[in-house]
């Protein structure tokens, strides 16, 4: 579904990615993993097209979008949960969730979008309650889910979520993974880029290590768990002997 | 019968994309983990970010069985020893012994890709499954082991030796499957024969072997002596043990667990890529292991990659038998000769029995070859004329087999001396 190759991206003379390959299989959970700072965002904003790839390709259903505009990429169907929800605060969540749909609405008008509204009030029962309410006055899970669902209106093949445990109680993280994990149950893809790796390795089928803009290990989730580097550096397990 | 047909039938462009965000990922482990690889990389001035395909790895030179040596015993293992859980070596006859090392993930690898070879040669749980490979130290048994249980086969963990026992033993148990060497399979099936036992009598299904060269015509003459279907495998300590590569049902080359490992053959001497198909020598780079990585490791192993697919479905590129040492590789008139190329064409000419000797000599600063075959006696009271038909005809299709001209003479049945153990199949008298 997407393949990453020999991606180096960067801000002006800096150079954040380098050399990142990376690919997502349709139907899995794909976490990346990595301290602040590794490039963990810049990787998922260079394959939405905010960020502009200085070399390497990037391959989203077999079609090269390393030069495409970002509102073409999401139409393409790929949607980004960005870090930090970015929810519109002064608008209703309903509202919200309605400017998440408008590229279905150039596909398929404003019934789709009512209805695929729906679909997210279903697998978000909270959001239903406060449709009417600011979406600034929920808070930070319902937050978290809102961004998910305004995501999810564009019916994106893969959903890319940027660090949606940041700043989040862990009883609510446990939730937040939990429809994730529904997500790819019903058939999404899903690219999870996470500083919570024990949460985020335990629910993904594969996992990649990023360290300075560098990928360091790949694997499946359950190798990279038991992996004893990755236990000293992201799960702060160190056997003592 | 696939084990994990998502990746053995995986589309090519998907498995070169994971082997080269493998290769990236293991590259840069060597480079920070192992003195030995950042040395040799710092020397280079290799880039990991210069590694864009996989063809880039021709940057980096080849690991050779001496650096395992000068290493021991743990100087190339990438993780320290309390993540190790396994340590195998190799003999050590022929010098320093070689260490290697598995972690946990490295262990569940490998039953894996041992299930793969089982599973495509035709194993499954519903088997009993005899390991006559020497347990030990060798990768051999504990290789088959793991993954022969990882499979849900019933095990038997006989190891080699006490062939009457193994005899009984497959009788008594039933055993469907047999794992050893070619070559004990042989002398299996001949002690069956001395001891009364009708092959035919027994529950065998399926043969695994390895560990050493064979031949075509010895999986015949397994087949044949013990009615089962002989598959071959490969693998080798330094890169992992048994998995690295078997064949499938089809018996027409071994698959090759291309998103575990790298394959390239390179001529002996150049140290250059062969031509697609061509004949020379197997360089491995493994793209998972955690414990013991290895880049570019020369296997002084003799074959080919077989380019046409494989009607069984796998999409993992095969290689031919392994068909000799690149260590008994001649150089003749400037052409790489080995020894197994002539022993194909005898095989292949009716009347020549399998027994010859290659001399060679320099006359002259000229490189001359004669191979002495032997023949079986009725050709050689039969007419001069048939004699020389058949010297030209040998002479003919070795000519086009090597490359070079030779000179051939038939001997009469016994007259090439027979040895005990390695056969000296060539005499080289030029002194270079």
């Amino acid at each position: 579904m997407l393949k990453v190759r020999n991606l180096d991206a960067g801000y002006g003379k800096l150079r954040v990615l380098k050399n990142i390959s990376l690919h997502v299989d349709s139907g899995e959970i794909v976490t990346m993993i990595g301290a602040n700072g590794a490039g963990k965002t810049t990787l998922l904003h260079t394959i939405i097209g905010l960020v502009r790839a200085s070399a390497g390709s990037i391959e989203f259903q077999d079609q090269c979008c390393n030069k495409m505009a970002a509102q073409k990429i999401v139409a393409a169907g790929c949607a980004l949960v960005p870090e930090g929800r970015q929810v519109f605060a002064s608008m209703t969540v309903e509202e919200n969730l309605i400017l998440g749909g408008y590229v279905l609405e150039r596909k398929e008008g404003r019934g789709a979008v009512l209805r695929e509204m729906q679909c997210q009030y279903d697998l978000f029962p909270v959001l239903r309650e406060r449709s009417e309410q600011l979406a600034g006055t929920l808070s930070g899970g319902e937050q978290q889910m809102l961004a998910m669902g305004r995501a999810l209106m564009s019916r994106p093949r893969l959903v890319m979520m940027d660090e949606p445990s940041t700043g989040l109680a862990p009883l609510i993280v446990k939730d937040i993974f939990a429809v994730i994990t529904r997500l790819r149950d019903a058939g999404n893809t899903v690219l999870l880029i996470e500083q919570n790796a024990k949460a985020a390795l335990g629910i993904a089928d594969r996992g990649y290590v990023l360290e300075v803009g560098k990928v360091i290990l790949q694997g499946p989730a359950d190798d990279l768990l038991a992996n004893s580097d990755v236990q000293r550096a992201y799960l702060g397990r160190e056997k003592i002997a | 019968m696939y084990w994990e047909p998502e990746r053995e039938c995986m589309a090519r462009e998907d498995l070169e994309q994971l082997q080269l965000e493998r290769l990236q990922s293991t590259l840069y482990r060597v480079g920070t983990h192992v003195p030995f690889y950042r040395k040799k990389f710092e020397e280079l001035k290799f880039n990991y970010d210069a590694v864009r395909s996989l063809d880039d790895i021709r940057q980096l030179p080849f690991t050779e069985k001496e650096d395992l040596r000068s290493n021991y015993p743990y100087g190339l293992f990438a993780v320290p020893l309390r993540d190790v859980v396994r340590v195998h070596s190799s003999s050590g006859t022929t010098g320093l012994a070689t260490v290697v090392g598995y972690s946990r993930n490295d262990i569940k690898t490998w039953s894996n890709l041992v299930g793969r070879v089982l599973t495509a040669a035709g194993v499954t749980r519903n088997d009993v499954i005899q390991i006559a490979f020497g347990y030990g130290l060798f990768t051999g048994g504990f290789g088959l082991h793991y993954g022969a249980e990882h499979i849900g086969a019933s095990v038997i963990p006989i190891s080699a030796g006490n062939t009457k026992r193994q005899i009984q033993i497959m009788q008594d148990f039933k055993t469907t499957a047999l794992v050893c060497t070619p070559s004990y399979a042989l002398v299996i099936a001949d002690t069956m024969m001395e001891m009364g036992v009708n092959p035919n009598g027994l529950s065998l299904r399926f043969g695994l072997f390895g560990g050493e060269p064979w031949s075509e015509a010895m999986r015949q003459e397994v087949h044949e002596k013990l009615g089962i279907l002989a598959t071959d495998n490969y693998g080798l300590s330094e890169v992992m043990g048994p998995g690295v590569a078997g064949e499938c049902q089809e018996c027409n080359g071994l698959h090759i667990n291309e998103d575990h490992f790298l394959l390239e053959v390179v001529d002996p001497i150049t140290l250059e890529p062969v031509a697609p198909g061509e004949v020379g020598e197997l360089v491995i780079t493994t793209l998972t292991k955690e414990a013991f990585p290895m880049i570019r490791y020369r296997t002084r192993d003799l074959t080919r990659f077989l380019l046409e697919p494989c009607p069984c479905g796998r999409t993992m590129k095969r290689m031919e038998r392994v068909i000799g040492r690149s260590d008994d590789m001649l150089i003749i008139k400037g052409v790489n000769v080995f020894p197994i190329q002539i022993e194909k064409v005898l095989f292949e000419i009716k009347g020549t029995e399998p027994h010859y000797q290659i001399i060679v000599e320099r006359e002259n600063h000229t490189d001359k070859v004669s191979v002495l075959v032997e023949v079986s006696e009725n050709i050689f009271f039969d007419e001069m004329k048939k004699q020389r038909q058949m010297v030209d005809h040998i002479k003919a299709r070795l000519a086009a087999e090597l490359g070079i001209g030779v000179d051939v003479k038939l001997v009469e049945e016994k007259t090439i001396e027979r040895s005990m153990g390695k056969s000296k199949r060539v005499i080289d008298k030029r002194k270079l």
